[in-house]
């Protein structure tokens, strides 16, 4: 049977990690290898890198960082952030990730959807939707890390993407991101119910019991930064949490090497 | 890092594997894991190489056509399947495995080794496709390199049925299906060793194991 994954996802910017609420307000978290491996060890079923430089100047590190990531992970990298075509892809997959996100690139150009899953696979192809709730009901797209309001509908997009080729859709709620308000489980049972592929949850997670809703809700996977950054929860304590409110999760095999490790 | 300490005790320092890289598959993380073992990569698609190197990853992403177009076009599919059917250390992942079966249902008409029996499918059923994450192994019975535990997949088709004279651990999706193959010094597996944390490097690290000794003649072939 398969387990469901936890993914801390590492909002990078210019080689650190940064964090902020609804996409703003950044403030920095750390060195991206150092979180990546210490989450790895944690118990981490994935990472996720989103590259969210604002200027040129940092976007030319992304690669480095990557790389740096590469070197000291053994779970899968995705990366995604300013992905704007099939060159794009092919350097950050060079460079070591496993998986790449589009974003606002896919949404301008869905036939690129297509054309990386016809290079890659499928299951290299994650699509990233911001989501954000309509005053008359349902989910707009937002686009260039949420500052941009499309009129996409954000479930039926999430399905058109499923029919060009992702592999996986990671739905972000910008009205919870940063909140640790929870994730938006309507907006979860809605995007889940209409596509094929898995969905990962991400934007609101406070504690186990808000992922442990998602997954409910229909989640395949469940992404959260702020809390394990700020160390008031780490991948282990999430993963015991969820499994005793019946959740199958990749438990590590007796935790031995965590503490060896926290010993030396 | 620990793993290159604990390759070096296993006395994996000094190998050297030969990656198949034909351009298609994404290479970088197969490459990192031999490294944090203290293993050194070379990238080829020389025929001779896939002839003669003593150890040979075939690695596979992308599409079983492209795939076997992309091997077939350097001229690499018949000395790979000849090291294959010989049992000579080779460690095929993913869609590698799959490109050891005769022809796939994702790409009808394309040839693939034939060096195994079986039938490559999509999933069906209601489950999600790819089937994406950390999913349960079954090792094969009568003691091999897997054990139990939980590999990473990302696959959206798979072989449905191990073929025979090798020995076949599995795993359930919806149905259970092939989740590794190994004869003699071929190791095939469905999931990705090399991104499913310690458990893969340490069977990454018994396939080298394995394969160097027999190469150096330590261990009569079985």
């Amino acid at each position: 049977m398969l387990t469901t994954r936890i993914i801390p996802c590492l909002d990078v910017r210019g080689g650190r990690v940064v964090k902020g609420v609804r996409f703003a307000g950044l403030r920095d978290a750390g060195d991206p290898a150092e979180l990546a491996a210490e989450y790895e060890r944690q118990g981490a079923d994935e990472l996720v890198m989103l590259d969210v430089s604002a200027t040129l100047e940092e976007r030319r590190t992304a690669a480095e960082t990557v790389a740096r990531l590469r070197a000291v992970l053994s779970v899968p990298l995705t990366v995604g952030g300013g992905v704007g075509g099939v060159g794009d892809a092919a350097r950050l997959l060079e460079a070591g990730a496993d998986k790449v996100g589009v974003n606002s690139a896919a949404v301008r150009d869905p036939e690129l959807v297509a054309r990386l899953s016809e290079r890659f696979g499928a299951q290299c192809v994650v699509v990233a939707i911001d989501a954000a709730r309509r005053a008359e009901g349902g989910w707009r797209v937002l686009v260039r890390s949420g500052s941009e309001a499309t009129e996409l509908d954000a479930t039926g997009w999430a399905r058109r993407c499923g029919e060009l080729g992702a592999g996986e859709v990671l739905l972000t709620s910008w009205d919870r991101d940063g909140t640790r308000a929870g994730y938006d489980l309507e907006l979860l049972r809605a995007v889940s119910g209409a596509v094929r592929v898995p969905v990962i949850a991400s934007g609101g997670a406070a504690h186990a019991a808000h992922m442990s809703e998602a997954i409910e809700a229909g989640a395949d996977a469940v992404l959260a930064a702020s809390i394990f950054h700020d160390g008031q929860e780490t991948v282990g304590s999430i993963k015991r949490a969820l499994a005793e409110h019946g959740v199958r999760v990749r438990l590590r095999e007796g935790g031995g090497r965590e503490r060896k490790e926290q010993r030396r | 890092m620990a793993f290159g300490d604990e390759g070096a005790a296993r006395g994996l320092g000094g190998l050297e594997v030969t990656i198949i890289a034909t351009g298609v598959a994404n290479v970088a993380s197969v490459r990192s894991a031999f490294e944090r073992l203290g293993v050194r990569t070379r990238l080829s698609a020389a025929p001779q190489d896939a002839a003669r190197a003593p150890l040979v990853v075939l690695p596979g992403v992308g599409s079983f056509g492209a795939a076997m177009a992309a091997l077939r076009g350097a001229g690499l599919a018949g000395p790979l399947a000849a090291r294959i059917g010989e049992g000579r250390p080779t460690l095929a992942i993913c869609l590698g495995l799959q490109l050891l079966a005769a022809s796939s249902e994702e790409s009808p008409g394309a040839e693939g080794l034939g060096v195994i029996a079986g039938r490559v499918t999509r999933f069906r059923g209601g489950a999600r496709v790819p089937h994406m994450g950390w999913n349960v192994v079954r090792p094969a019975e009568g003691g091999t390199r897997v054990e139990a535990g939980e590999a990473y997949y990302a696959n959206s088709f798979k072989l449905d049925d191990g073929p025979e004279g090798w020995a076949v651990s599995t795993s359930e999706y919806g149905e259970r299906f092939v989740a590794a193959v190994e004869r003699g010094d071929v190791l095939a597996c469905q999931f990705h060793p090399e991104l499913s944390g310690e458990w893969g490097l340490r069977l990454i690290g018994r396939w080298l194991a394995t394969s160097a000794r027999r190469a150096e003649g330590r261990v009569a072939a079985c």
